[in-house]
């Protein structure tokens, strides 16, 4: 049995890879998510900016992606993350994966958190004169913050667990380095020592976000 | 004759539901002048709040047209219409605040909408608060404030643009007795001083008593009967049942509808 020391190289670059990997899909989830989020909100039921087409176009697209099982995602991709990022293994290559898997996942969970926002701060707003874009950005933002907060935390954490599922098709990371040295060749010591440290990353994430969300609450 | 400070003509509100068409509002005519205090006064479902909304087209009418000092709300385009509502204010019964701003942020979000410049905002959002009674909260978000004080933000709001027109949608209702009457009062004191034209939904015939001149009894998306409200003579069972209550509940009392409610 070899010593913690003796995988201590590896197990540091699983870490950064896996953060790289989850790293970059948060970013596109928050860019691109975001967005997609507001437009379902925006053209939605009820919506400021309602469009039954427009919607059921966003909302259809966003159905198709989310009702993937992640594993057949990442091989259905295999083309697409050829042609971005020129190879289909290694972290840069899950992240294509893991992204296209993220930004729906993330949208819905902004739509959902709009709509939270309480309709009569809305009508408010309309009052007083507000146009879209105020309403989106002095009322609608702020108000949901804490409730986007926590959708970025929950997305943060499933994505951490999806990273290791990407492990299965040579995404390298933590989950990666569990299965091979772990699983394929019994050291369970390695794998133990993977499952720690993603729960120690996870940990981290949900502390952190949960902070934030609460220091933004006012209510 | 001088122009009224809202006029809604025939305007009416119909929903295509999958069951047939439902009407919210029958075409309703109604014309109120300059610094008269009017009063929608009916169970929830009448239609009250719809007709309220109306006039400053947060509800649009699917018939008829709506005037405000004279312009046609009802003719303007979105950026013409987002303007002219900066000269109606409006309360709520939940207070609609923003819970991520303070006291005076949230008043200057009225001012933030039309422009106007930081310190100019802050200068009048205060003015604002001090008219409320509320300078010592203007740090305080919305969460650390009674409902009383919330409602008094929310007019400090609606009063920051010194609109023509205030309209209140049950502003008391979720308040205490003891509150209500002091929100009221001040209404009342800035219809005295300022001329504000008020309309107030309400389903609390006290609240029509107190504070408007004459009270539109609504039922079923109509107006049903109009009542002086400094010589009330109701001729309908509702308003003869809203009479009734202002002086309490008996076993007497009779409902409009029957015992089946």
């Amino acid at each position: 049995m070899q010593t913690l020391l003796d995988f201590w190289p590896d197990l540091e670059k699983a870490t950064l890879e896996t953060l790289l990997m989850v790293g970059v899909t948060m970013v596109l989830a928050l860019l691109i998510g975001t967005p997609v989020g507001l437009l379902l909100y925006l053209t939605g039921p009820g919506g400021l900016r309602r469009s039954r087409l427009m919607h059921g176009l966003v909302a259809y697209a966003v159905n198709v992606l989310r009702s993937f099982p992640f594993i057949i995602l990442l091989v259905v991709l295999i083309p697409l993350t050829r042609l971005l990022v020129g190879t289909s293994i290694g972290p840069k290559a899950a992240a294509v994966s893991l992204s296209v898997a993220a930004i729906p996942f993330f949208a819905r969970l902004v739509e959902q958190s709009l709509r939270d926002v309480p309709k009569g701060v809305i009508d408010a707003a309309l009052a007083f004169g507000a146009s879209t874009r105020q309403i989106l950005w002095q009322v609608l933002i702020p108000e949901a913050m804490p409730a986007l907060l926590s959708s970025l935390t929950v997305t943060a954490v499933s994505f951490i667990a999806y990273s290791a599922v990407a492990g299965a098709i040579g995404a390298g990371g933590l989950g990666d380095l569990a299965i091979r040295y772990g699983y394929y060749r019994f050291e369970t010591g390695v794998m133990v020592w993977c499952v720690l440290l993603m729960f120690v990353l996870v940990q981290a994430v949900q502390v952190a976000g949960g902070w934030l969300a609460r220091r933004v609450d006012k209510r | 004759m001088t122009e009224p400070a809202i006029r809604l003509d025939g305007v009416a509100k119909r929903y295509e539901t999958a069951h047939g068409a439902v009407d919210a509002l029958l075409p309703t005519n109604l014309s109120i002048a300059r610094g008269e205090i009017v009063g929608l006064l009916g169970f929830s479902g009448a239609g009250k709040s719809t007709l309220l909304r109306m006039i400053n087209l947060l509800e649009r009418p699917t018939a008829g047209r709506v005037f405000v000092a004279g312009s046609e709300f009802t003719a303007l385009a979105e950026p013409e219409l987002r303007h002219a509502r900066r000269r109606i204010g409006m309360i709520f019964q939940q207070f609609n605040l923003l819970s991520h701003a303070t006291a005076r942020e949230n008043v200057e979000f009225a001012l933030r909408i039309a422009g106007t410049s930081r310190t100019e905002r802050r200068d009048r959002a205060r003015v604002a608060l001090g008219v409320v009674g509320l300078s010592d909260k203007e740090n305080a978000y919305p969460a650390q404030l009674s409902g009383g004080q919330r409602q008094r933000v929310a007019i400090a709001r609606a009063l920051v643009n010194e609109p023509d027109v205030l309209l209140s949608d049950e502003a008391t209702s979720a308040l205490d007795p003891h509150t209500s009457l002091s929100i009221l009062r001040f209404l009342k004191q800035l219809n005295q001083e300022r001329g504000m034209t008020m309309v107030v939904v309400t389903h609390d015939i006290k609240v029509a008593s107190y504070i408007c001149g004459r009270a539109l009894v609504m039922e079923k998306g109509r107006v049903i009967e109009t009542l002086d409200m400094t010589a009330p003579a109701p001729i309908s069972p509702l308003g003869r049942f809203f009479m009734e209550t202002a002086k309490g509940w008996t076993d007497a009392t009779e409902l409009p509808h029957g015992e089946g409610g």
